[in-house]
């Protein structure tokens, strides 16, 4: 089994040790990882704000940059990033047969991690051991466009010593939405607000999701208002390494 | 605190946001407003995914709407031509309506003919949407009509001066305190804060009118093109006194809500009345096919049936075509996580919520209602929920395509997509700009993170932390192996 690694650009540049932890699960399940030194970004940004024609110069780069390379499946620890690659590249260019055909077949093999490691692997036990009682986000790209929703939680389950609890009104969107956390932030952080509320009823010390961009944003909303809540990706629950950046 | 001004100019990097935010925080301020959406939402889901579970295949239904909407806008000239000879055939009158100016005059004119005073209406979106009421009482000041809504949300509105926040709940931004302040006003005397008290007094006063009434006026929830029947559900039964008392029935109907067959209600009038307030049936489902027969004993002696159009037509066979197969059954606000903090008001358009800030640039035009389509996270709970999977979310997506490629973006956005493009497209340039950012941001992180950023980035800064740029990239912690 051969992947190759996609590593959205914030990840890349922010937080590069949930693309750590990605490669060591995925190593210690005996998958030959690679990773396109010339990917940058999906375009999502562009995309989302409209811009389509920028959104298709990004993909046609992603589609040459991942099309030059042999792989069975790209990997990406992203839902939303995911999604941007499976279906909106489809979406874009709808009426570019030349363009849709190289994206429906490398959108195709573009697996969200949790959906890889379950779906295709089959492994949802990772050995994996952390104390805490905790919530799962799943970002909304995730939930309703990709449907991997029980997939991260059967996973965190099974890691020891992790409770895994409900929170209230769970499926609501964290606010976070790309370029819409800048356009209009009031709302957006008052989304945050509620998930936070939820978090807090919830008694949980810990946040898991898959999607790094909803956590950008609860962390950025947590640190702000002074929660000492534990916020990370599942790569980095299950990582046999934890804790090592390098 | 800030002042207003200061924050519209900040915000003028010509994302075209202004309006909404401005009212947006105007309903954030409001604890009250967050409670009642909350509790009504709560409800109303929750009824809904119970009346769904009871179906055999509820996926299968809404595919079933799809389609035959689908259908319907494609052969739509076909059906409102049926429509309307099936309602001549039974003695109605059929006016086709292109803007929403023309109903107005029709009903206007109608009223003088008529001697009319006193008009009744039960709920209707699309006299919402022209604003009727206001302007038969000014553009026919001579007439000195009476318009009364008797819905009781709708007139409870009407009497406060809002307009509705809600498709199917137009109140919901008023508790019990707040209405019993309205009535109170109205009645002249303190009522109290007692849904029956209130609901008792509305009654009283409410009866009055449906039995002065010279015009009755309606919307339509569907319209059926091969009996000519409008097909009403409401569930208060002011709808029946509107269109059965008063001599003269209007019905106000976008040509949207046209289905071909009687048969295919089954599939909608389960779908709207589970989706939109989780009940199996409304209480009344009123079917009114022309006046009132020479054998039948209720129903009024003339029918008018007038179908607006108001800028729908436009969009038949567009990439925007879904927008016209809407049932109205408020569920997109339901589910909505923008709306559910913002209520409808802050949308400044009759139709708030997801189908809200699809349909008023649509039949508004772009500049006139800009910043709606930016007014989404784009979570697409809205489209998840639609009970007849009109993909919202994608639509708001083309809106804000079709507003770059009008102009309608500004230059600052243009500018920083194009520089967008050019990094992303060149790894080069993606990693020189990372290693300019790493320079650059080392004054500005305090404590690990970043605490203030130049707008439009401020909105982001001036309500959460941003962890800084990572001191070496996964790029090139890969190159130097990871253990």
């Amino acid at each position: 089994m051969r992947v190759a690694l996609f590593i959205p650009c914030y990840v890349d540049l922010i937080s590069p040790e949930v693309g750590v932890s990605v490669f060591r699960v995925l190593r210690s399940q005996g998958v030959e990882v690679v990773y396109p030194e010339g990917q940058t970004c999906c375009g999502q940004p562009a995309f989302n704000s409209g811009f389509f024609k920028e959104a298709r110069g990004a993909a046609r780069h992603f589609l040459d940059v991942f099309g030059g390379e042999r792989f069975d499946y790209v990997v990406c620890p992203s839902g939303s990033c995911t999604t941007m690659v499976s279906h909106y590249y489809p979406f874009l260019f709808r009426e570019l047969p030349e363009d849709l055909e190289r994206a429906e077949s490398i959108g195709g093999r573009v697996r969200e991690f949790s959906d890889f490691l379950s779906n295709v692997l089959g492994a949802e036990e990772f050995g994996a051991r952390l104390e805490g009682r905790a919530v799962f986000h799943c970002g909304c790209h995730q939930r309703r466009e990709l449907g991997v929703l029980e997939e991260p939680q059967r996973i965190l389950r099974n890691v020891e010593g992790l409770q895994l609890v409900g929170w209230e009104n769970e499926e609501l969107c964290c606010g976070f939405g790309g370029t819409f956390s800048v356009k209009m932030p009031e709302v957006s952080v008052a989304m945050a607000d509620e998930k936070i509320r939820a978090l807090e009823k919830s008694g949980a010390d810990t946040l898991v999701s898959c999607d790094p961009s909803c956590l950008l944003h609860l962390k950025g909303r947590l640190d702000r208002t002074g929660h000492g809540v534990r916020v990370l990706h599942l790569a980095q629950v299950l990582d046999p390494r934890r804790g090592r950046v390098g | 605190m800030e002042k207003t001004g200061e924050r519209a100019r900040r915000e003028g990097i010509e994302s075209g946001v202004e309006g909404f935010n401005e009212r947006a925080r105007r309903a954030l301020a409001d604890p009250e407003l967050h409670d009642s959406i909350a509790l009504f939402t709560r409800k109303t889901l929750k009824g809904r995914a119970a009346r769904l579970a009871e179906l055999p295949d509820a996926p299968g239904l809404r595919e079933r709407a799809y389609h035959i909407k689908q259908e319907t806008m494609a052969n739509l000239d076909r059906y409102l031509a049926q429509m309307a000879d099936a309602v001549e055939e039974r003695g109605g009158n059929v006016f086709f309506a292109e803007t929403g100016e023309d109903v107005v005059r029709y009903v206007g004119e109608l009223a003088r003919k008529k001697g009319a005073k006193v008009i009744t209406k039960s709920k209707s979106m699309a006299t919402e949407e022209i604003e009727l009421n206001r302007r038969l009482e000014e553009e026919y000041g001579e007439l000195e009509l009476e318009v009364v809504e008797t819905d009781l949300g709708e007139w409870i509105a009407q009497l406060a001066g809002d307009a509705p926040s809600h498709i199917v709940a137009p109140i919901m931004h008023m508790n019990r305190r707040q209405i019993a302040r309205v009535l109170s006003r109205v009645a002249g005397e303190p009522l109290p804060p007692d849904v029956r008290a209130l609901a008792g007094f509305a009654r009283r006063r409410l009866r009055e009118k449906f039995l002065a009434a010279d015009i009755g006026i309606s919307g339509a929830n569907f319209g059926v093109a091969e009996t000519g029947t409008i097909c009403l559900v409401t569930n208060e039964g002011n709808g029946r006194m509107v269109t059965s008392i008063p001599p003269v029935h209007v019905v106000v109907m976008g040509i949207e809500k046209l289905v071909p067959r009687f048969e295919d209600l089954e599939v909608f009038v389960q779908l709207l009345a589970r989706n939109g307030t989780g009940q199996k049936l409304t209480v009344y489902t009123s079917f009114i096919t022309g006046p009132r027969g020479a054998d039948e004993l209720d129903g009024p002696e003339e029918f008018h049936l007038i179908l607006m159009d108001n800028g729908r037509s436009k969009l038949l066979g567009t990439e925007f075509e879904e927008a016209l197969y809407c049932i109205r059954c408020g569920s997109c606000l339901n589910v909505c996580p923008v709306y559910r903090q913002t209520g409808g008001h802050a949308y400044g358009s009759t139709y708030s919520g997801p189908i809200g800030a699809v349909i008023t640039p649509l039949l508004k035009g772009d500049r006139e209602a800009k910043d709606l389509p930016h007014a989404s996270s784009l979570c697409a709970a809205c489209w998840e929920t639609c009970p007849v999977g009109i993909p919202l979310h994608d639509l708001l997506l083309k809106l804000r395509s079709r507003q770059v490629e009008e102009g309608l973006a500004g230059k600052a956005q243009e500018i920083a997509f194009k520089g967008f493009e050019e990094a992303v497209e060149h790894p080069a340039a993606y990693r020189a700009g990372a290693r300019l950012g790493r320079l650059v941001q080392r004054p500005l992180v305090r404590d690990g993170s970043v605490r203030r950023l130049p707008p439009p980035l401020s909105g982001w800064t001036d309500f959460r932390d941003l962890p800084p740029l990572a001191e070496r990239s996964f790029r090139e912690l890969w190159r130097e192996g990871i253990d």
